[in-house]
């Protein structure tokens, strides 16, 4: 898995509460067999009009936010479908953070798979965020934000800053991008125990 | 001294942690793994490249149900993506040696529909799916739960679930319903209270008399939507009518009474702690219809649609008069005012047979409205040819509905079953998300009961004023 220690990028603010996975990405491209290439469709029905070219009124539109990669959102972000295609399409458009006050349980998990770190800030928090990049839109301006997850801060260059906390074993495993697989089979014989105890047969 | 008392949760959670490393989340064990064509094909595709097989393929289930046609099954699969992933299933399942329930199968299903009724979901089980309404299976007093595509992979693997424990949830409901109102009423009504991120966290335990009256397909409806109201899982402590239910099924265990003799200790002690607690009353349901885009935006179909400038949080204020604006729906306007284009009848969440006979019994005798188009997807073979030996089918059909070949159909809108731009829709499933049913679609959630007299009378009609013929 692609590591993550710290990360500086544009904020992509996206005001909306209860963006479920159908948003973020569509049923019909959850056919494909791969991890990869679902960058092209994400958010595809808010991000294009029925003609296929990009609604101008969808916030990551914006040309000011193009390469953005870290998304301001609003509670309960990622609710609804299990899909991991939400997280590797959002991975696959670029972000590498995603900001909001609270997220949907098996679309945080399910990041932290992907290289890609959800953090939880206050509301007022993330009401000052928008704030901020709303302000800095207005100038004309990107609003960027500088993120260390060992340290566990998320910082502007303008006096914003906030510690975030994260599961100390998921940190650990984006800090050193690990395999969970391979470090859960360490634990194999543990698993053998288990098994026997419930009398199942044994693996080779 | 006498031990802690401990919740059905505790239970199960305590007795399949493998172990607790220091500096690392617990490995869980997992006794069932659910697989479909959808969520899967990325996973095998990671144990092929690292060298991995899985490793028991004997706990491990699979059947192709969100991507498949519900029409005539002997046609071939005209969307060349979707077969290429349906043939990816097959292709997976012979190479690691799982047990598949292919499209021709006998028990070919609804993930969540044929893992109960094959007697696969048993109490006391750890059970996981990479989808999202995997917590139906709770309904049987499992700790089941919907996962990613990443911990598919973990679980063909390991066998084991990296996770923190969950916190418990107790809802519990009193009363009973009234005559007409259904479970599908019931979590609905709750959804609307606990809103879509009030469990967030936790498994809710679903108790109180008005729990206990229902039986197993009911309870199955209600753990459903649990994921609809943010909880990790939902389950509800096994019983009689959990034993009942599965004596006798195909991979019930042998020793069912040795089994029983378990199972029965599971249910909660009397004094355990959860960590949160919530009380309804299960007299105050009146039927259910969702307004808006998410199921938590529910109302009683004697109501109004809401005005959202009357809400008293921004946030729900914003989003209430975005979903009104996708719904075309206006503030004051009486929920029996609200003309359908399309009536859906399906669903792991109202598939089942008793949500068939209920639909049937309302549709007995009449014709759908001549501006609705309905149609019928029973939630697996097994559930159609039940139906068809009832003569629910004839029904259906003569009442104008078409009666198609299980799977997830218009759920969820893989396959060609979808809603067209501006169509709105009556529908049994569990979400009503912008889009879910097809870009522009409508969806309205609903019990199957109301769906059906929605689809006769082309609008909302509130079941309890039903002439039954």
């Amino acid at each position: 898995m692609r590591a993550f220690t710290t990360h500086s990028g544009v904020v992509a603010p996206l005001d909306r509460a209860n963006v479920d996975t159908d948003q973020i990405i569509p049923k019909q491209f959850l056919k494909r067999i791969e991890r990869t290439g679902f960058g092209q469709f994400l958010f595809f029905d808010w991000r294009y009009l029925a003609d296929g070219r990009p609604n101008p009124e969808f916030e990551l539109n914006r040309p000011l936010l193009a390469g953005a990669s870290v998304l301001l959102a609003r509670r309960n972000f990622g609710c609804g479908s299990s899909r991991e295609h939400a997280p590797w399409a959002l991975a696959d458009y670029g972000f590498r953070v995603v900001v909001a006050p609270t997220f949907a349980d098996i679309f945080f998990n399910n990041c932290f798979q992907n290289g890609m770190l959800p953090i939880r800030l206050s509301e007022a928090d993330v009401d000052e965020l928008f704030r901020r990049a709303a302000a800095a839109a207005d100038a004309g301006k990107p609003y960027r934000v500088d993120v260390d997850l060992a340290a566990g801060t998320l910082t502007d260059n303008a006096g914003f800053s906030r510690s975030f906390s994260v599961d100390p074993f998921r940190r650990r495993c984006l800090l050193e991008g690990l395999d969970d697989i391979a470090l859960s089979l360490t634990h194999a014989d543990k698993i053998s125990a288990w098994e026997a105890a419930h009398a199942l047969p044994p693996r080779p | 001294m006498p031990a802690t008392p401990r919740t059905l949760l505790d239970k199960i959670w305590e007795s399949h942690v493998v172990c607790s490393p220091a500096g690392e989340l617990p490995l869980l064990y997992i006794d069932r793994h659910l697989v479909h064509e959808v969520t899967s094909p990325q996973a095998f595709e990671g144990l092929r490249l690292a060298g991995r097989r899985v490793r028991r393929p004997e706990a491990t289930f699979a059947t192709p149900d969100h991507n498949i046609p519900t029409t005539d099954r002997r046609l071939p699969i005209a969307d060349a993506i979707s077969k290429q992933q349906i043939d990816t299933l097959r292709a997976n399942c012979r190479e690691f040696g799982v047990r598949l329930f292919d499209l021709g199968d006998a028990d070919q299903g609804i993930v969540h529909v044929i893992g109960p009724e094959l007697g696969i979901t048993q109490p006391g089980m750890t059970i996981v799916c990479g989808d999202s309404h995997t917590a139906t299976h709770g309904a049987l007093g499992a700790l089941a739960f919907g996962i990613g595509t990443s911990e598919v992979e973990h679980v063909l693997a390991t066998q084991t679930l990296r996770q923190a424990k969950p916190k418990s949830f107790e809802v519990r409901v009193d009363g009973r319903l009234h005559p007409g109102i259904t479970a599908k009423d019931l979590v609905l009504y709750l959804i609307g209270r606990l809103s879509t991120e009030g469990g967030t966290g936790h498994v809710i335990e679903y108790t109180g008399p008005c729990i206990r009256g229902l039986g197993m397909e009911e309870r199955m409806t209600v753990c459903n939507m649990s994921i609809e109201a943010g909880a990790r899982a939902g389950m509800i402590a096994p019983d009689q009518i959990t034993f009942d239910y599965l004596r006798g099924r195909d991979y019930a265990p042998r020793d069912f009474d040795r089994a029983v003799a378990e199972w029965e200790r599971l249910p909660s002690d009397s004094g355990a702690v959860f960590d949160r607690v919530e009380v309804y009353d299960g007299g105050q349901v009146v039927p259910q219809v969702t307004w808006g885009t998410n199921p938590a935006q529910v109302v009683g179909v004697d109501a109004t649609v809401p005005d959202p400038h009357a809400f008293a949080d921004s946030s729900e204020r914003e989003s209430g008069s975005r979903a009104l604006e996708y719904m075309g729906l206006e503030g004051g306007t009486r929920i029996v005012d609200i003309p359908l284009d399309r009536v859906f009848i399906g669903s792991c969440t109202n598939s089942r047979i008793e949500d068939l006979r209920a639909a049937a019994s309302v549709v007995r005798g009449y014709r759908i409205a001549p501006t609705v188009q309905a149609m019928v997807v029973p939630g697996s073979g097994r559930v159609k040819r039940q139906a068809e030996e009832e003569g629910l089918d004839r029904v259906f059909r003569e009442a104008g509905f078409e009666w198609r070949e299980a799977g997830c159909s218009m759920c969820l809108g893989m396959n060609p079953d979808t809603l067209s731009p501006g169509q709105r829709c009556a529908s049994t499933s569990n979400r009503n998300f912008e889009g879910r049913q097809g870009k522009g679609g409508r969806t309205h959630l609903v019990s199957p009961a109301m769906a059906a007299a929605a689809a006769v009378t082309g609008h909302f009609t509130d079941i309890r004023e039903w002439r039954y013929r």
